[in-house]
């Protein structure tokens, strides 16, 4: 490969980190969220491709990409809510009820889903940032979903509202000790569903990503594990926004590698790259956690990282 | 005063409150489909018919069955063991790769010896890919439900690089696979070749490794003195490193074991069904399976019938697209609904059977001063203590 291929890959490389990456950034921002509360939902792989789904379809409908953006965070609340609520009953664990809803979300995705395979939505649009340079490489690298500075904004929304708002404070309580909670009336179980469901909306927006902006149509292998990849990523994020914005555009990029390969003409291998994020995600799972310690930041309430 | 329960009601509510949900998780699926503008009793009717109507329906279910109790003990016995591992696709996955591939490294006897060695390769395959679940929770303290699923998706793709490329048969155009297994290797039906107009049609023999491998965990968690332990640990590890249980080489076994059975199910898939390995094996049957384990409360003898209802159910499925036009997905909205009334369904553990309901309050006798009796008196009863009973299985989110 001469100079001009690799930097074309690395190009390549880095406009997929925001085109791969910003439904793993809405993912692990919900994910973050559910879990502050002090509770997790495995279940968001589930919302997510519920969600791209409803996006898809809603988009369709009414011709509007913004109103399927909106569709799919009101559904993906929608089924993060019932999360919730499951998870508030007596004897009910989370993990258990987040397969449950990933095994849900899936199978209503497909039975809903089957009619939109064929069609066209209208898409989210384009921010288009490289106009300043002629090669088709940089502008294409810097077209970027419109979506994604509204991510890194609710980032840092988020990263302020934990450390400075009333909610942030709330949230943060419940998922690191539910007795202060509630000796201050808060409701534990309500603080944790208002949670869940936010992260539900916020994640729902990622399916749209998926289904309205990049791969930019519906099908039943859309995500194909992603959300689990992010519910992970919050483990390596260290439950700050600001972080999983870092690991989400990390992922983004592991995930475009295979692609970027096959668009400078490296066809091999291509089911094992794209595999990269799941053994990225393990990989960094094993070297984040510890037997003997929980994760460094982790909600005390939060049994996911013991 | 409420009693405490009494023995048949735990194990009245063992069964009840499955049969509970399933009954609401057919509800549930009525309303769906009527919501959609179709018939719900016809929806119910072709559930029923497909997945037990006649002789070939029942074929179909057995058929569909075999697999899935093998994959439902990959959940259910690391989760005897405290652990959440839902990592069965994979290590079906894996399995049915070591299957196919090992007559790529040599010619085994084409025989029923070589088919065991076959299934061997398969259930080790299966085995260490949940047993390095299990090993990274342990000793380097990753979710193990994180890593099981993680590990799945990482064997699919393992799978179809090497199916689609290294072991690919040239002669497999369309649909590429590995080499067809020699005739004497396959796993055939068990009534013989000819037995095709009996009852049990060609309903193969992993039906029979699957109930025998069913009722074997069961033996092995409630008779002997190793299974004990395992549960010990499951459902109470402070209690197990008391009493100096080897926790990790507990949790280790019940992970090979685990996945030893989703991998034989990959084999015999493979062996049975396919004749080679191509990408029609990855067909969820390790996601059912985990439903399967959660409706079976974890038991390995609860499994077989389980697992005979929603390898029904999949049989059903495709009668319901073509009578109905209903989606395939039909029948995993029906296990999405089923999986999350059977986990709700944990929270009337303990109410179902009780007497009527009892005052609530009763008032402390009055002390013999005759002080005027504060409210604060009033005392609640205790709650009963079949409330605060832990469900090790299904709230097996909590570790040690």
């Amino acid at each position: 490969m001469t100079t001009s291929d690799w930097m074309d890959l690395l190009l390549a490389i880095l406009g997929g980190a925001i085109r791969v990456g910003t439904p793993f950034l809405f993912v692990s921002l919900g994910e973050c969220l559910t879990e502050k509360s002090g509770r997790i939902n495995l279940g968001l792989e589930g919302v997510l491709v519920f969600s791209a789904m409803a996006g898809f379809g809603g988009a369709y409908l009414s011709n509007s990409a913004w109103v399927g953006v909106l569709v799919a965070g009101a559904c993906g609340a929608l089924l993060a809510l019932l999360h919730g609520l499951l998870c508030s009953l007596p004897r009910v664990s989370d993990i258990a009820t987040g397969i449950a809803l990933m095994l849900l979300g899936s199978g209503l995705a497909f039975y809903f889903g089957k009619p939109l395979i064929q069609p066209q939505a209208p898409q989210i649009p384009s921010l288009v940032l490289g106009a300043w340079s002629s090669s088709p490489q940089v502008q294409s690298a810097l077209s970027i979903n419109a979506l994604f500075p509204l991510g890194v904004l609710l980032a840092g929304v988020m990263a302020w509202g934990f450390g400075n708002t009333r909610w942030g404070l709330v949230v943060r309580m419940a998922g690191d000790s539910s007795d202060a909670a509630r000796a201050l009336g808060y409701s534990v179980n309500g603080v944790r569903i208002a949670a869940t469901t936010a992260g539900g909306f916020i994640a729902g927006l990622g399916g749209a990503s998926l289904s309205l902006y990049y791969p930019g149509s519906w099908n039943e292998g859309l995500s194909s594990g992603q959300g689990l990849i992010a519910v992970a990523l919050v483990i390596f994020a260290r439950w700050s926004p600001w972080r999983c914005l870092g690991a989400a555009l990390l992922f983004g990029g592991a995930g475009a590698i295979g692609p970027a390969l096959q668009s400078i003409g490296v066809s091999g291998g291509y089911y094992l790259f794209n595999a990269v994020p799941y053994a990225l995600t393990l990989a960094i799972l094993i070297a984040t956690c510890s037997p003997s310690r929980a994760v460094k930041g982790a909600p005390m309430e939060l049994n996911v990282s013991r | 005063m409420s009693a405490a329960p009494r023995p048949w009601h735990a194990s009245a509510e063992n069964i009840a409150l499955p049969v509970l949900a399933l009954a609401g998780a057919l509800l549930l699926f009525g309303l769906f489909v009527w919501l959609g503008g179709h018939s719900p009793v016809e929806a119910w009717t072709l559930l029923f018919k497909g997945a037990f109507g006649d002789a070939f329906s029942w074929q179909n279910s057995l058929q569909r069955a075999a697999p899935l109790m093998l994959t439902a003990l990959a959940v259910a016995l690391p989760a005897r063991a405290g652990l959440v591992v839902i990592g069965g696709e994979g290590a079906l996955v894996v399995g049915a790769l070591a299957c196919a591939s090992v007559p790529y490294v040599f010619a085994p006897p084409a025989n029923a010896f070589g088919s065991a060695l076959l299934m061997l390769a398969a259930a080790i395959g299966g085995g260490l890919w949940v047993v390095l679940a299990g090993a990274l929770r342990q000793w380097r303290g990753v979710n193990e439900t994180i890593s099981s699923l993680l590990l799945g998706y990482i064997a699919i793709a393992l799978f179809k690089h090497i199916v689609e490329g290294p072991l690919r048969d040239p002669a497999s155009l369309n649909k590429p696979s590995t080499k067809p297994l020699a005739e004497g290797l396959r796993i055939g039906p068990i009534m013989g070749a000819d037995g095709f107009d009996s009852w049990l049609g060609d309903v193969h023999w992993g039906l029979v490794i699957g109930l025998v491998l069913c009722l074997l965990a069961g033996l092995w968690l409630s008779f002997t003195a190793h299974g004990m332990a395992l549960r010990v640990v499951g459902g109470n590890a402070k209690a197990a490193r008391l009493v100096g249980l080897p926790s990790t080489r507990l949790i280790l076994v019940a992970c090979a074991a685990g996945g030893g059975c989703a991998g034989l199910a990959g084999g015999i898939e493979v062996a049975a069904v396919q004749t080679s390995a191509n990408a029609s094996v990855i067909a969820g049957l390790g996601y059912t399976g985990i439903l399967v384990a959660f409706v079976a409360r974890q038991n390995p003898w609860a499994i077989p019938p389980v697992a005979l209802l929603f390898g029904g159910f999949g049989a059903a499925g495709s009668l319901l697209q073509r009578r109905m036009d209903l989606p395939d997905a039909s029948v995993l909205v029906l296990q999405g609904f089923a999986f999350v009334l059977i986990l709700a369904s944990e929270a009337l553990r303990g109410k179902l059977f009780q007497r009527p309901p009892l005052p609530r309050l009763r008032r402390v006798p009055k002390p013999p001063t005759a002080a005027p009796v504060a409210a604060s008196t009033v005392v609640p009863l205790p709650t009963r203590g079949a409330d605060e009973t832990p469900a090790p299985l299904v709230s097996a989110g909590g570790k040690a």
